[in-house]
């Protein structure tokens, strides 16, 4: 065991000495309260270490114990609804050790000891399985979490049973001598490994309109969400978490607010999966590593997360991450890369921000897994990036673009006037409208990319036309032009806006979202029509079937949506031209 | 930490002065973070903390600044511990400095507990969730960014703008509603001018509010460096007033600004890397240090709640002080100097403002069922209205349609009448009341954001006429 002693200490950043032999990346146990850190520099036998813990009180000459090991994450059963600190320690368990306030040096592990979990196996002796193979599965509330071999380990089945087993317990034996617990411990700056990536095909639905319908993402996807504060970012990263059709949703608050983990912690048990009609809580596990929580542990909470989410995904189940927010990540990074006196790159952020960034997105993916059975599971990562002033210009906001598929713009001009979900629909893209087209075309309509390309196209215009109008005023715009003013209008308010607080709308079935759009966009067809045959605007304007456009975010039966699409045709049919 | 050394350390080693730092060579055993006492050749004693630690020498910021220490005879010794602070209930009704000494020329507390300014971050498994409306009496608050127990929401404003006003007049009128309990108030001055503070202290006299308000006065003329101590100082007798003694605090921080600036003059002073204009990389940490200290506890009865006040340099919002605040805290009030000349009093500039906690403190048995749809459509036509102001800047009122000049007038009437309001102290149903006389200026059909059945029983044409 390396062992040295603490040579200087620089807030969350300690240099040790006689720490020959350390390797990166190394947690070390710092100090006579055995603070956790990590080796980030090697310079001779003096090794620069971050600490995951507030370091007051520390003084020079304290022992650093080098453990050997790097950064892990314990994965198995017990891992939902919990709620872990940025490097897996789990929050109610230090409450309990501690109380309210999180005191400093105090260890539990990731994984209850002592629960015991129903064993079932799937294989039977004799069977021979290799990495990746499911060996059992163990039922965690409704959730079926199966049992893997681990990364490195195969061999014939030599004993195996089904029973009531603790975590570290033996449930199978290979070859007589090769012991697997349903516990696995992995590191978590190495990405767990896959058979192969797969091209994402499949969207993630949401529920929400302006994510399904116009900007959408893949299953294995990677999404950005930028904007200024008070845009909504935490409110869509937590609406994405209640909604998403995934089996697994990992959320981690990275350098956010308290009260929002509360938030979702109170609210989650009581919500419930509009699919699978189960609490949402037992399919989410929460990161929170609050801003006022250090920021070493930060740095860490973004790695933690995703490979939990990796491996659910191995198992062969579709995992959604939201990180709210990586901005705070980030700056975490420029912390310790400005206590370290590295030379900073733009806006004193460090140099290999771009990289570390994209191989953090890149975790993301849709995979074939590993194992004999034939398993697909994905990891969709949806990134909240914090810009300073609301400036997408900075550094974060910048590298995240080159690596992500869909970029949710949102626009503080929209928040202030509380048009939510706030996304620009002028900045905002989706490079995954391709890839899943044909999803669409078979499982809503042939004609739902024609109808997105429409109303894409006359939002680009309304754009122009407003331009026209902050000239010369609205008067002086062709019956036409006022015409698409009237149906952009109607995109944006009863369509693009979907209140996450509405007991009818907060969830939106594409079905419904698709239907929406139709009625609007026939809307605007039959307007054309109609004024084609000379009809007037007033006349077309007097028809009460714009405020029942206006309220197609209450109507739950999407019949009455099928049938106002009927009605809007024959009444405009049915005007008649005034002389 | 650990425990004090019978043997106390004192070194006369001081290499270095510089601005608010000296550099003491050839420490032993000193700890990070812990407390120092400079005894100078006048034998002046002042206090210090440890800001980086090595080999070599030891890093102090001295509190009551640098004036006067010399690299010669100065005495520096290290007291092992902390920055901690005595507290006890009686320091209600209290004038301390930024570090906690009386102010007031009376004698010092007795301590009920000493502690550790710095605080722990509270773990957020053992946060409750906030949900007491509090009835601020603001139409442009309670109505449209309400305030929820344990919220921390912050006042921007501009030089010049009457934020002080606003932020007493919200101490003064703060309540539960079905509570007959009052707000104890923690006052924390950073760097702001005797006239300021004398506001605040004429105000909470003239209330009668005096004996249930601690403050800690740190003004413009006071050292910068206590500047950095004065809100943790507070925020800790808030803790321990509201989680030991079961009070709910009102804690009022003005100006962040010059904390902030104090943190820059010390970075820089540090010869750190700077972060955006000057201001250190880990503002963002720092600031969340003292504003993640508001909320409540599970099985507590008290709660903390936050307004921090902070002059946004040049009405900026993008400014770091600002920027940063904004990411932390649960929205903002904004202050608006546009407004403000036009004569609204209090002139909350409400497009920008944000409550992000609203929705947990307002509905059926908070407030009542329709708020949530009324702050809605209050938002989307005054935002549609203001639009229009500019448009008719241009091509002038006679363009627009008959529904346009609608709007532009409710959003004329909204500023008058809803926003302005000077010294009254409105119920929420008087609010709510006048949300809905403003929206009689609009057609029906306007009004999306409200569910219909809210509309047939609120609107005042669906009002029973009285019988005559």
């Amino acid at each position: 065991m390396i062992e040295g002693t603490i040579m200087r200490i620089s807030g969350p950043v300690i240099i040790a000495r006689g720490m020959k032999g350390s390797r990166m990346y190394d947690v070390v146990k710092v100090g006579a309260e055995n603070l956790r850190g990590e080796i980030i520099r090697l310079e001779g036998g003096e090794a620069v270490i971050q600490v995951y813990e507030d370091t007051t009180g520390l003084t020079i000459g304290e022992p650093v114990q080098n453990t050997g090991q790097p950064l892990s994450v314990e994965l198995g059963p017990g891992l939902l609804a919990s709620i872990y600190d940025g490097v897996q320690r789990p929050l109610p368990v230090l409450k309990e050790k501690s109380g309210d306030f999180i005191a400093r040096g105090i260890y539990a592990p990731g994984l209850d000891r002592d629960k015991t979990w129903e064993f079932v196996p799937t294989v039977t002796p004799g069977a021979t399985v290799v990495a990746g193979d499911v060996i059992g599965t163990v039922r965690e509330f409704h959730f079926e979490h199966q049992i893997l071999v681990p990364h490195g380990v195969s061999g014939a089945v030599t004993a195996i049973a089904p029973g009531t087993f603790r975590v570290e317990d033996t449930v199978c034996t290979l070859d007589g001598k090769t012991h697997l617990s349903m516990m696995q411990v992995w590191p978590v700056r190495i990405p767990r490994p896959h058979k192969k990536k797969l091209d994402p095909v499949l969207p993630l639905i949401t529920g929400q309109r302006v994510f399904d319908c116009i900007f959408p993402v893949t299953k294995g996807g990677t999404a950005m969400i930028p904007g200024g504060f008070g845009t909504g970012k935490t409110v869509s990263e937590q609406t994405l978490a209640k909604w998403s059709d995934t089996q697994i949703v990992v959320y981690i608050g990275c350098g956010e607010r308290g009260n929002e983990m509360t938030d979702v912690l109170a609210e989650f048990p009581e919500l419930i999966d509009p699919r699978t009609k189960l609490p949402l809580i037992e399919r989410t596990i929460l990161i929170a590593n609050t801003s006022n929580m250090p920021v070493a542990a930060r740095e860490a909470s973004i790695y933690t997360g995703i490979t939990i989410a990796e491996y659910f995904r191995d198992m062969g189940y579709d995992v959604a991450l939201m990180a709210d927010s990586t901005s705070r990540w980030g700056e975490a990074l420029r912390e310790v890369s400005g206590r370290l006196e590295e030379m900073p790159g733009e806006e004193g952020y460090p140099a290999y921000l771009a990289t570390r960034l994209s191989a953090f997105y890149e975790r993301a993916g849709r995979v074939i897994c590993l194992g004999s059975q034939e398993r697909n599971g994905s990891v969709t990562v949806v990134g909240a990036v914090s810009p300073p002033g609301g400036d997408f210009s900075e550094p974060i906001t910048q590298n995240t673009l080159r690596v992500v598929g869909t970029f949710w713009a949102l626009d503080t001009n929209l928040a202030y006037r509380r048009h939510f979900p706030s996304v620009n629909w002028i900045k905002s893209y989706s490079l995954y409208l391709d890839s899943i087209g044909e999803w669409y075309v078979q499982h809503i309509a042939r004609d739902w990319r024609d109808l997105r390309e429409r109303a894409m196209y006359l939002l680009q215009k309304e754009v122009e036309l407003q331009e026209i109008v902050q000239l010369v005023g609205p008067d002086a715009l062709p019956e036409s032009e006022k015409a698409i003013l009237d149906v952009t209008r109607m995109i944006r308010e009863d369509f693009l806006q979907q209140s996450a607080y509405s007991d009818t709308d907060a969830f939106c079935p594409v079905e419904k979202q698709y239907l929406m759009l139709k009625v609007i966009m026939e809307y605007f067809e039959n307007v054309n029509v109609a004024m084609g045959r000379g009809v007037s605007l007033r006349q077309i304007q007097a028809l009460p079937h714009k405020a029942a456009i206006g309220r197609m975010k209450e109507v739950q039966d999407t019949k009455e949506l099928q049938d106002l699409i009927d009605e809007i045709g024959s009444a405009m049919r049915a005007l008649e031209v005034e002389r | 930490m650990k425990p004090v050394p019978l043997v106390t350390r004192e070194y006369r080693t001081i290499d270095y002065v510089s601005g608010p730092l000296i550099f003491v060579s050839n420490v032993k055993g000193a700890s990070f973070g812990e407390i120092v006492k400079i005894r100078l050749t006048s034998s002046e004693e002042r206090t210090g903390q440890v800001l980086d630690i090595s080999d070599e020498h030891a890093v102090i910021q001295v509190y009551e600044g640098t004036r006067g220490i010399d690299t010669d005879a100065t005495t520096v010794r290290f007291l092992g511990e902390p920055a901690r602070i005595n507290v006890s209930l009686d320091m209600l009704g209290r004038v301390f400095t930024g570090v906690g000494k009386a102010r007031d020329g009376r004698p010092d507390i007795i301590p009920e507990a000493v502690l550790d300014i710095a605080g722990t971050p509270i773990n957020p498994s053992a946060r409750d969730k906030p949900a007491d409306f509090i009835q601020t009496g603001m139409s442009a608050i309670d109505g449209l960014d309400t305030l929820v127990r344990g919220q921390k929401l912050p006042i921007f404003s501009g030089a010049g703008l009457p934020a002080s006003k606003l932020a007493a007049q919200i101490a003064r009128q703060a309540k539960v509603l079905g509570e007959g309990e009052e707000f104890a108030v923690v006052f924390v001055a950073m760097g702001i001018t005797h006239k300021e503070a004398s506001f605040f202290m004429r105000d909470f006299e003239r209330t009668g509010a005096l004996d249930r308000v601690v403050f800690f006065m740190n003004l413009a003329d006071d050292p910068t460096v206590e500047r950095l101590a004065a809100p943790r100082c507070g925020l800790t007798v808030a803790e321990f007033l509201a989680f030991t003694h079961d009070l709910h605090v009102l804690v009022i921080l003005t100006d962040m600004i010059n904390y902030c600036e104090a943190l820059r003059e010390i970075s820089t002073a540090r010869e750190e890397v700077p972060g955006r204009r000057g201001y250190p990389g880990y503002m963002y940490t720092d600031l969340s240090t003292i504003y993640e200290r508001a909320g409540r506890l599970k099985g507590r009865k008290g709660s903390i709640t936050q307004i921090p006040i902070l002059t946004m340099p040049d009405d900026d919002i993008t400014h770091p002080v600002p920027d940063l605040t904004g990411y932390i805290t649960e929205g903002q009030i904004v202050l608006s100097r546009d407004l403000f000349r036009r004569g609204a009093d209090p002139p909350v500039d409400a497009l920008p403002c944000l409550s992000r906690l609203m929705n947990l403190g307002i509905g059926p048995g908070k407030t009542r069922e329709d708020h949530r749809g009324v702050a809605d459509q209050l938002y989307a036509s005054y935002a549609y209205g203001r639009d229009l102001r500019r448009l008719v800047a241009i091509v002038g009122e006679e363009a627009l349609t008959g529904l346009d000049k609608q709007y532009l007038k409710f959003a004329d009437s909204f500023e008058k009448l809803f926003i302005s309001q000077g010294d009254d102290d409105r119920s929420i149903e008087e609010t709510l009341t006048l949300a809905w006389n403003l929206f009689s200026i609009l057609p029906q059909d306007e009004l999306k954001r409200i569910k219909r059945e809210h509309i047939k029983k609120y609107h005042p044409d669906f009002a029973e006429k009285p019988v005559t």
